[in-house]
């Protein structure tokens, strides 16, 4: 760990006060101090929501706060735009680049200046920006287009650019998120030339290892408030700083009738998948869910929760390993054979994946009944049984709505969900996959969901909850699991929130199955 | 990225200011309708303002286009002649626009279509003295079979290799035309005219005049079996849509893809098919044309009837029965469009529908809202 010693003595670079920032029912930043140094690398750690981003976007001039001032190098500042903070030193690195993948380094780093005025003296910049990359140790062909370059390659022409424009403070808003583990290191050692040379940057993330490798002071979020101010990084034990990330909330226990887990329904062995940038996304996971239990995965999002649902409902194609339902193998068969093996699945995105939003309420219920007798009867659809289906949903579920042939698209977030729970329960699923079920809804509608995936427990079926929120993992889990960059990181049965956090930020517990992929740290 | 003066266009000469806003709820069903009649009254009008620049009066142009396609049962029978094609073609469209696959190719799959149904009389595929009924059975399987291989090719291209439908079933347009005139140039020549000879009486669908010694009234009126036929075809396709398991997988996957893949619905199968049935109809179109109208392959069969029946089906809000109205009044500005001019004004009256059709979609989702200066 390289801490910088006297930090005391440096000059502060921007000092964020009293920053409050609402938006439509979030208090995305409440009163929140921050404050960088000159010369320093500054972690800003926290889970998804927590704020850190909307609190970058207000330095970079992207949102205007609600409240609280900004002073940089001693001057207050009010940002208009992006321009704005570029002009005082402030260059934010997004996670999605803003390149145009036609045009040369070189053209993309002059996009937008005053500078060339009418001929382009393309050679004469591409050498000042060679130079300048030389400078931060960063080998970028300043000819080479957009499209020819890597991910990492990409980040470093986006680096590049607010180090043309004379940024004296980065802000970077989850830089690994996209790299490969080569690449981290190659960013880090950028970053620390540019400590040298004595930039201040702003390093976003969630991963603690990364955090603790890089960094020399840490601020660290929870939902919109600062949880710990500029801690120096030295001495700071990795289970402390996942406590402040995930705090210790007194949990509510919802009354969770005792079920004695039977055999095995879900058997999930060394399974490996791409995303959808075809990275690797799942590396090795195994694990097993029985009969009348639920397990949780906790996770930050990003780490493989959602191709690992797609790859158990045969969504997506695993590149290695096998999933078993009910003792038969699974893996890459058709979405219908799982349906018809009995695999629920409440999937993510409610709009766009889980219902058709122009079809009426009867067409998305038998969504996954449309083949099977009353409702289909012959090649054709049964419509007074399909309908009789729906009304009886409706009541079964309180699906508000006038009629069953209102458009779901006109449905709240609460109904709708209710709509998609009505459809995968009453399949009576041996399996049930409920990704982020409560997102988005209201108190009233998460307590309905829980209670719904708590009957179906008692009702004998398997479940696995995939869910950022942990409250709800530790109120409905009877085990949870951490996954971290597509590996299991182990098995939490206590509720036990410190040893969750720390799963989710990349350590690994020592139940932790063994992986047959090491681990790249 | 100040959003508020996104959506206003200042205008300081007018006592008022336009905003537009999106509309958060959707319109009431019965605003739709009312659009699409406003429109068609709004392309009328355009259509009357060039009429008038040009000359003439447009009261008396449109009176004219009326009684020379509605004013008596011989021209009413015209219209539905011109028609029938339409609305075969347009519930081709129909189909696969509910699919959201876009086939621009009913012209194409309905020259093939006309081409099947010509090779049973002129290959001989039967015997010139077989029956009417089985004449018109074998022309109608070939003619639809031929649209269907038609449509088939664009459908697996398109499920197989990601290939743009639009583009290739227009270009097959041309093939198919091209395909056509080989065979009336070069095969099925009369006596080296552009067209092959004409039908024996058997082959071609019943109109009502042949019944003109039973019932005198139906003397003169070419109006043929092709309308039952697009009747037929009109119920059958909303069976599918709407009553048959085939149809709902249609309907899940032009609405969102990615729930049809998520209730295991087979996407490439179902686009494979769907192209093919859209195809089949197109052909089943050019057969009626040819059987029923024109009695004879040649190269002017249609005025772009495979083009036009994607305005009706998009007028008609891709619900088949709709469908054949919308097709009656096309029928009719084609007939009547005749009278007044070859080409021009029909045309683009037709024109101005379809570009107001799509922009119309823009109030369907958006409100206008007209505000006096210094309102808040």
């Amino acid at each position: 760990m390289e801490a910088v010693q006297n930090s005391q003595e440096k000059p502060i670079a921007v000092q964020m006060s009293g920053i409050v920032k609402h938006f439509p029912g979030v208090l995305a930043n409440d009163h929140v101090d921050f404050t960088l140094l000159k010369g320093e690398i500054h972690a800003l750690l926290g889970e998804n929501g927590a704020g850190k981003s909307t609190l970058m976007n207000i330095l970079a001039g992207l949102y205007h706060p609600d409240a609280g001032t900004i002073v940089v190098n001693g001057k207050i500042c009010h940002f208009n735009s992006p321009r704005d903070a570029i002009h005082a030193g402030i260059g934010m690195i997004h996670q999605h680049f803003m390149l145009v993948p036609s045009m040369t380094v070189t053209e993309n780093i002059l996009l937008g200046l005053e500078e060339p005025r009418f001929r382009l003296r393309l050679p004469y910049y591409d050498e000042q920006i060679s130079a300048l990359g030389e400078r931060f140790g960063m080998k970028v062909d300043p000819k080479a287009r957009i499209w020819q370059l890597s991910v990492g390659e990409q980040q470093r022409v986006e680096i590049l650019k607010m180090l043309y424009r004379g940024a004296e403070i980065l802000i970077m808003d989850e830089p690994t998120a996209v790299l490969a583990p080569a690449e981290v290191e190659e960013l880090f050692h950028t970053l620390r030339r540019m400590r040298e040379e004595g930039k201040s940057i702003i390093f976003i993330s969630h991963k603690l290892n990364e955090v603790t490798s890089i960094a020399d002071r840490v601020t660290v979020l929870r939902r919109g408030k600062v949880t710990a101010a500029g801690l120096p990084l030295a001495g700071v034990s990795r289970a402390e700083l996942a406590r402040l990330m995930v705090g210790r909330e007194v949990v509510f226990n919802i009354q969770k009738k005792p079920v004695q887990p039977g055999e095995v329904v879900l058997k999930v062995e060394n399974l490996h998948a791409l995303n959808d940038r075809g990275l690797p996304a799942l590396r090795g996971v195994s694990f097993e869910v029985r009969r009348g239990e639920i397990v949780g995965l906790a996770g930050v999002a990003g780490n493989g929760q959602r191709e690992l649902a797609e790859v158990i409902t045969c969504m997506r194609k695993a590149e290695k390993g096998h999933v078993w339902v009910g003792g038969e193998e699974i893996t890459n068969c058709n979405v219908s054979k799982g349906i018809r093996k009995g695999v629920a699945h409440i999937p993510e995105d409610r709009n766009h994946v889980g219902t058709a939003p122009n079809l009426s309420v009867t067409d998305n219920v038998i969504l996954k009944k449309y083949k099977e007798p009353p409702i289909a009867s012959g090649w054709m659809l049964n419509h007074v049984a399909a309908t009789g289906y729906a009304e009886d949903l409706k009541k079964g579920f309180e699906i508000l709505v006038p009629t069953v042939e209102t458009p779901v698209r006109l449905l709240s977030g609460g109904n709708l969900q209710r709509v998609i729970l009505a459809r995968e329960i009453s399949a009576q699923p041996q399996l049930l996959i409920a990704v982020q079920p409560t997102r988005g809804l209201d108190v009233g509608a998460i307590e309905g969901v829980h209670r719904l995936l708590l009957a179906q427990r008692e009702a004998g079926a398997a479940i696995l909850l995939i869910s950022e929120e942990l409250e709800e993992l530790i109120d409905l889990s009877d085990r949870i699991l951490g996954i971290y960059e597509g590996q299991i990181m182990g098995e939490v049965t206590d509720g036990n929130i410190e040893a969750i956090g720390l799963m989710m930020t990349g350590t690994r517990l020592e139940n932790a199955p063994v992986s047959q992929e090491a681990h790249h740290e | 990225m100040s959003e508020s003066t996104l959506n206003q266009r200042k205008s300081n000469w007018l006592p008022f200011t336009v905003e537009v806003e999106p509309r958060l709820t959707p319109p009431p069903a019965w605003f739709s309708w009312a659009l699409t009649i406003g429109l068609i009254i709004f392309a009328l009008l355009i259509g009357a303002l060039v009429i008038a620049f040009a000359g003439g009066n447009p009261w008396a142009a449109y009176s004219h286009i009326a009684r020379a396609s509605f004013g008596s049962i011989g021209v009413l029978s015209d219209t539905l002649v011109k028609a029938i094609p339409l609305m075969i073609v347009g519930l081709a469209c129909t189909i696969a626009f509910r699919m959201r696959i876009w086939n621009i190719g009913a012209e194409g799959q309905f020259f093939l279509g006309a081409f099947g149904a010509s090779a049973v009389v002129l290959t001989p595929i039967l015997p010139s003295d077989s029956p009417q009924w089985l004449f018109i059975l074998t022309m109608l399987i070939f003619g639809m079979a031929a649209g269907a291989i038609w449509g088939f090719i664009p459908g697996y291209l398109k499920a197989k290799f990601n290939v743009n439908e639009v583009i290739s079933t227009l270009m097959l347009n041309y093939i198919a035309v091209s395909w056509n005139n080989y065979w009336i140039y070069a095969v099925w020549t009369e006596g080296g005219f552009q067209m092959s000879r004409m039908f024996p009486r058997n082959a071609w669908l019943p109109r009502l005049t042949d019944f003109a010694d039973r019932v005198p009234a139906f003397g003169g009126l070419t109006v043929h079996f092709g309308l039952v036929l697009a009747i037929l075809a009109a119920i059958v396709v909303w069976l599918i849509l709407y009553r048959s398991q085939w149809g709902y997988e249609i309907r899940v996957v032009g609405d969102n893809p990615p729930t049809a893949r998520y209730a295991g619905i087979p996407i490439a199968r179902n686009t494979v098919l769907v192209m093919m049935l859209s195809g089949a109809l197109a052909g089943l179109a050019g057969m009626s044309e040819i059987s029923g109208v024109v009695h004879r392959l040649q190269g002017a069969i249609s005025p772009g009837y495979g083009y036009t029946g994607i305005i009706v089906a998009w007028l008609a809000k891709l619900n088949p029965f709709a469908v054949i109205p919308v097709a009656i009044f096309f029928g009719a500005l084609i007939l009547a469009g005749r009278e007044i001019q070859p080409s021009g004004i029909p045309k683009m009256i037709q024109g101005i529908i379809l570009v107001c059709l799509i922009a119309s979609d823009f109030l369907m989702r958006n409100k206008i809202r007209i505000r006096r200066k210094g309102e808040a």
